[in-house]
């Protein structure tokens, strides 16, 4: 058995594994992407307000406390839903449930995690709601299982 | 060691086990903050400290993946070195800014780090383990293209083995999977999907390539097994890792958008992710049972059927757990995931690093079979404290993220507990990872001490024992 498995056959496994899959991972990766995708994501709403939002995202790095559809750090509660479950799905409420909830940070009660005050503008606020807004929307195969995130 | 040039790889090593011990430190500051809150805030808030802790991590290890290089491949193409002041000039780039990037996270705020580095005009900053600076992520790049030039250059004119050939694959996809970490759409989710081209194809795809190049190597200088042998595993090793991991990166696209087909495809490819790892454990325990020679670096021996074991255990068995899509439907995003994140980043990459660490520092401090029995003690005191710690921290997160997802997933809407809620509920688990957290820095500090232990081993303890009755 050993002998008959030779080097050259586990190196031609190796090679003709790896280029059938690799080949196979950028197929799907193209219906995904031009398919599926276009269908999932709503990205006609993709406005500019929403593009201005992630940056905001970004620049504050929210990702490094917070999850965004379940990716992330842990410390802090899941964003992907926070729509539905702090606006109720409506954006007006939101967008002053975010105002309020941003300008009120940190709450400095001893012993609480904290949250920055990262000082957004009214702008970047309302940005930031519909980058949250539009990503609630994103059919993700109906996660997370409750409200809670 | 063969060759003087091989020598570069010390300040490598050195350095990498610098940055190892900053990741420790501000690991007890995350671990701190999880369980009184407002722990050094506002001055190091736990986003500033958790970026230093992966970055830091990231950083050690590619310096850790690159000493190793430096190491082996001029050894086994059996040639000098193409470039050691290439090879010294990218060193002093590469901490420099790495250390710049460092000290930027925890001294500028990052909404101003990103003005002043112009993250605007090429937007890749704050994202998951992607949060250096665009300049960083540039200089990153070009440091490892001179890197690979020097390396290639060097196993072109020699002997072509298959670890080096391998070896340089595994860090040919590292240098051209960073690349996707310039792309970030404003979409959302095609920001995420191509993200994971970074960061799995990484972590479960070209750096096992990397790992079980470094374990190759090492099996041959410990064990004295046939090269053939060592090589023909090694092939079906890194073929497994590829046909699984590659689809298998399908279970990162189960809940951030992409289409249901890879909650089957994903589910079932990383299902079989455990294989490679599986077999690496096979591997080095055969290798070492079928020993021709009796190393006197029991040390380096030790790490080697260590990362092959922890790694199976931590990305294997702990990433089994929860990969199939209905549990991780429940588990995506919890102290689980962590669990898993904390023992296979342990068992597969910082192991196999202190592995070739064990086996090549002290060749290059001029004790070729070895450090002294007393320093190779107190070495695998240091070995046993931290896996033995970080099994602890795995089991403890497990916990917590069990409760967890009983508490805050499974119920419906309603009933279910708040994040924050839950986190109160869990405290007594974060409580007991920091103890554990704490015991690993002391395995730390034991390891670091065994460095200073003067001696070494002689050849007469190679000739002793099971050696005589195999040859």
């Amino acid at each position: 058995m050993a002998e008959r498995f030779t080097k050259s056959m586990a190196r031609n496994i190796y090679l003709g594994g790896s280029t059938f899959f690799i080949l196979l991972f950028l197929v799907l990766t193209f219906d995904t992407q031009s398919r599926a995708m276009p269908e999932r994501d709503n990205r006609d709403q993709l406005t500019e307000e929403v593009v201005r939002g992630k940056h905001v995202w970004e620049n504050n790095n929210c990702v490094g406390c917070h999850s965004l559809m379940g990716e992330g750090a842990y410390f802090a509660p899941e964003l992907a839903n926070v729509f539905d479950r702090r606006g109720g799905g409506d954006s007006e409420v939101f967008k002053m449930y975010m105002n309020a909830w941003m300008n009120a940070m940190p709450t400095n009660m001893p012993g609480r995690r904290q949250m920055p005050q990262f000082n957004l503008t009214d702008q970047e606020i309302d940005d930031l709601s519909s980058f949250l807004e539009w990503t609630s929307k994103i059919d993700d195969n109906g996660w997370p299982p409750n409200i809670e995130g | 060691m063969k060759y003087e040039s091989q020598r570069v790889a010390m300040p490598y090593f050195i350095f990498a086990l610098v940055l190892f011990a900053g990741q420790i430190v501000f690991g007890l500051v995350l671990g701190m903050q999880y369980v009184v809150g407002d722990f050094l805030f506002p001055e190091i808030p736990f986003n500033v400290a958790r970026m230093v802790h992966t970055n830091l991590l990231i950083v050690w290890l590619l310096f850790g993946f690159m000493g190793a290089t430096y190491y082996l491949v001029p050894e086994e193409a059996q040639t000098e070195l193409y470039s050691p002041l290439l090879a010294w000039i990218l060193f002093w780039v590469f901490a420099v800014a790495g250390t710049l990037t460092i000290l930027g996270y925890l001294f500028v705020d990052y909404a101003t780090l990103a003005d002043v580095t112009m993250n605007k005009l090429l937007p890749t900053m704050g994202r998951e383990f992607l949060e250096q600076p665009t300049i960083t992520k540039i200089g990153i790049a070009l440091v490892v293209v001179g890197f690979l030039f020097n390396i290639m250059m060097t196993a072109l004119k020699g002997r072509k083995t298959v670890v080096n050939i391998v070896l340089i694959t595994g860090l040919i996809g590292l240098a051209v999977l960073w690349l996707f970490s310039f792309y970030n759409p404003s979409n959302l989710t095609t920001d995420k999907y191509f993200w994971w081209f970074v960061v799995h194809l990484w972590v479960e795809g070209v750096w096992e390539l990397i790992m079980a190049a470094i374990l190759a190597y090492v099996l041959i200088k410990l064990t004295g097994v046939d090269r053939e042998v060592i090589e023909k595993w090694l092939y079906v090793i890194i073929a497994m890792a590829l046909i699984t991991g590659i689809i298998g990166t399908g279970h990162h696209f189960f809940w951030i958008g992409p289409p249901e087909y890879w909650l089957w495809l994903g589910s079932v490819f990383s299902a079989l992710e455990p294989l490679p790892f599986f077999m690496m454990v096979l591997f080095a325990f055969t290798m070492i049972n079928r020993r021709k020679r009796n190393h006197p670096n029991k040390a380096a021996i030790l790490w080697a059927m260590g990362t092959a074991v922890m790694a199976f255990l931590g990305a294997g068995v702990w990433g089994f757990l929860h990969t199939l899509a209905p549990i991780n439907y429940y588990t995506h995003g919890t102290q689980l995931t962590a669990a898993h994140g904390h023992m296979a980043f342990y068992g597969a990459y910082v192991m196999i690093v202190l592995t070739i660490i064990s086996y090549a520092v002290p060749i290059m401090r001029g004790r070729p079979y070895g450090n002294s029995n007393t320093a190779q003690v107190v070495e695998m005191w240091g070995f046993w404290l931290m896996t033995i710690s970080m099994v602890f921290i795995t089991l403890f997160l497990t916990g917590a993220g069990i409760l967890q997802i009983w508490l805050q997933r499974i119920p419906d809407s309603g009933e279910a507990l708040s994040f924050m809620a839950t986190q109160d509920n869990i405290a007594l688990f974060y409580w007991a990872r920091m103890i554990a957290g704490c015991f690993f820095m002391a395995g730390l500090v034991v390891y670091f001490g065994s460095f200073f232990i003067k001696g070494q081993a002689s050849f007469d303890e190679e000739v002793r024992g099971a050696a005589i009755q195999d040859a």
